[in-house]
């Protein structure tokens, strides 16, 4: 497919359905979207020494991100040069100075340079150094350590982190100053939830404001009612906190507000969210003003943006200090990733809380998810029908939208999603022969 | 059933009160099975293998009285679109150990290895395990004072796991 075939699957207000069930698309979705954007890797405390490193994917992509002697991240193709055999397979573990590769015994530096080969002389007069396998393993194009969260670019060449992500780096900066010392630390693996769905779906649902109080009835709702049953006894059970924002109605989302940044990028809950009317954490505010002083402490701690999308595949909520890795294996097949950090010199409950929102609506076993996953399942199958080509992201589109600005809209708009195919499209094409043959920009 | 007494209760009381659990469960009768529950215990699934600290890190599953009964009414909810239709469950168990057997002070625990089928529609998955009972003798009944139920691929990407292994 050509550029021009590209932009044509996406309308202003429409979707063709074969960006979700195509799996040349998705292909090209891996040579292309996850070579031109900054793709999250992993977060700096997952290997806090050097030599730590974890294995992980970019697209479909395998990596290693691992902590050099220099104590600098690096992310490198998980590939021998040799005969391609993985370095590593294990999700994390240390390394010491050097990787050596199980099969032949090449050993190459942690940031991926060749040391050594066994009975190096019969490569002499082979040009076997002048070549890419002679200099070691592959470094991805570019690497950015923000605050800790690891970005990657594929390609050589392209566009800069700061202008891919923009002022959308106050999310996670918001996160990252939940902590009263300025730095998360993972806390515990991921879960890890298989879908049977094109990794956009999961994208999308992040900002879908229109889903929550009939998707989540079943648990949402019956939760409430079984708390009015047993007569509203307070403290509230911590699942009421965590599940019944849920079933808010329609116009607390619309206020809840989205914003929407360039190149993707955007976040529910600009006023408020489902997240700020939980019970106090006691001695956080207090560790908190101490660190920032209390104007400030209260000015981190009143934004309670609800999720957050980087596109292209993950979302980061603040106040919960989570993050979910929707990883695409292919057109039908997403693996959920969702971590969560604690924020150091916080109070240990408050890690509780994320660690209990994470169990609660993110996992394989979590109620939130089963209501989650059969929608997208069901849309998986049901786009399959060919009554009907196209999928609709109109809501509160009424004119012609510049997704280059930086917006504030109705938090029920379905602007996201569309700034969502607005960026798929720009860095779809971005590396493609455009329909004439001649290399777009 | 007679009600237990501390002078009376055999090891067999308590293996068969593992059995009769796992068959409320599979054959649906989860009134029943919330009704062995005491009101202060926990269902926990680790999500890390060994993992010690059930709540500072995240588990798939760390259920008091409260989301125990949520699942099992959201299981029948007219709106509840994952169960249109019914999962189903069945266990193959092992005879339990019994680690430890107190009647004087009516606490035991038992360790009890579980192969565990879950299935809805044409998906059928199959997990492998280890089921730890605290359980308690309460006025005459064996009632569960904590359940942790460790998956041995608990480190594995998993689509839904609807009921409660």
């Amino acid at each position: 497919m050509n550029a021009a075939e590209i932009n044509a699957l996406i309308r202003p207000g429409q979707v063709h359905r074969d960006v979700y069930i195509s799996q040349d698309i998705y292909r090209l979705e891996m040579r292309h979207l996850f070579a031109n954007t900054w793709v999250f890797v992993g977060h700096d405390s997952q290997t806090p020494n050097k030599g730590d490193y974890i294995t992980t994917q970019i697209g479909d992509q395998p990596v290693i991100m691992v902590r050099h002697s220099d104590n600098q991240i690096y992310v490198l193709y998980n590939r021998c040069p040799h005969k391609g055999t993985k370095i590593a397979i294990d999700r994390q573990g240390n390394t010491g100075k050097f990787f050596r590769c199980p099969y032949h015994a090449w050993s190459f530096k942690t940031d991926g340079c060749l040391l050594a080969i066994p009975l190096r002389k019969g490569y002499e007069g082979t040009g076997l150094s002048e070549t890419e396998n002679g200099k070691g393993m592959k470094p991805v194009g570019a690497v950015h350590n923000h605050r800790g969260f690891v970005f990657a670019r594929l390609a050589e060449d392209g566009i800069s982190f700061d202008d891919f992500f923009g002022d959308s780096l106050s999310s996670i900066d918001n996160m990252v100053d939940r902590s009263p010392e300025g730095r998360l630390e993972v806390s515990g693996p991921p879960l890890r939830y298989m879908h049977q769905c094109n990794w956009k779906m999961l994208v999308e649902n992040q900002t879908d404001t229109c889903h929550p109080m009939v998707a989540h009835e079943s648990s949402a709702g019956t939760a409430v009612k079984i708390f009015k049953e047993m007569g509203e006894p307070q403290p509230r059970p911590a699942a009421m906190q965590i599940i019944a924002p849920f079933m808010s109605p329609y116009e607390f989302f619309e206020d809840m507000g989205i914003r929407t940044w360039p190149n993707g990028h955007g976040h529910t809950g600009v006023n408020m969210s489902i997240h700020s009317n939980y019970d106090a954490i006691p001695g956080y505010f207090e560790a908190m003003s101490e660190a920032y002083g209390e104007e400030r402490a209260k000015a981190i701690l009143d934004e309670n943006r609800h999720n957050t999308v980087y596109f292209p595949n993950i979302m980061v909520k603040a106040p919960m200090a989570q993050l979910r890795n929707f990883i695409p294996l292919a057109a039908d097949k997403t693996l959920v990733e969702s971590y969560v950090y604690h924020p150091v010199g916080a109070p240990k409950q408050l890690t509780e809380m994320s660690a209990m929102y994470n169990r609660m609506i993110n996992a394989p076993t979590s109620i939130v998810g089963h209501d989650d996953l059969e929608m997208y399942e069901r849309a998986q199958e049901g786009l399959h029908a060919d009554g009907m080509d196209w999928v609709d992201v109109s809501r509160l589109h009424t004119g012609p939208e510049d997704f280059d600005i930086e917006m504030v809209e109705n938090g029920t708009t379905e602007r996201q999603m569309r700034n969502q195919f607005h960026a798929w499209a720009k860095f779809m094409t971005a590396s493609m022969e455009d329909a004439s043959g001649v290399a777009a920009q | 059933m007679n009600a237990l007494t501390k002078d009376t209760i055999t090891r067999d009381d308590v293996i068969d009160f593992i059995y009769n659990e796992v068959r409320m469960l599979d054959e649906g009768r989860y009134d029943d099975w919330l009704e062995l529950w005491l009101p202060d215990a926990i269902y926990w699934m680790p999500l890390d293998y060994k993992q010690q600290d059930p709540v500072g890190a995240t588990s798939l599953l760390y259920e008091d009285n409260f989301m125990l009964r949520l699942r099992v009414e959201r299981l029948n909810g007219e709106r509840t679109f994952s169960q249109k239709p019914k999962s189903r469950c069945n266990h193959v168990i092992q005879r339990p150990f019994i680690d430890h057997f107190d009647p004087a002070n009516g606490t035991f625990q038992t360790v009890t290895n579980m192969h565990y089928v879950e299935t809805r529609l044409d998906e059928q998955q199959l997990l492998a395990l280890t089921v730890t009972h605290d359980l308690s003798l309460v006025d005459g009944m064996i009632r569960i004072a904590g359940k942790k139920v460790e998956l041995l691929n608990c480190d594995a990407a998993f689509g839904n796991i609807q009921l409660l292994p």
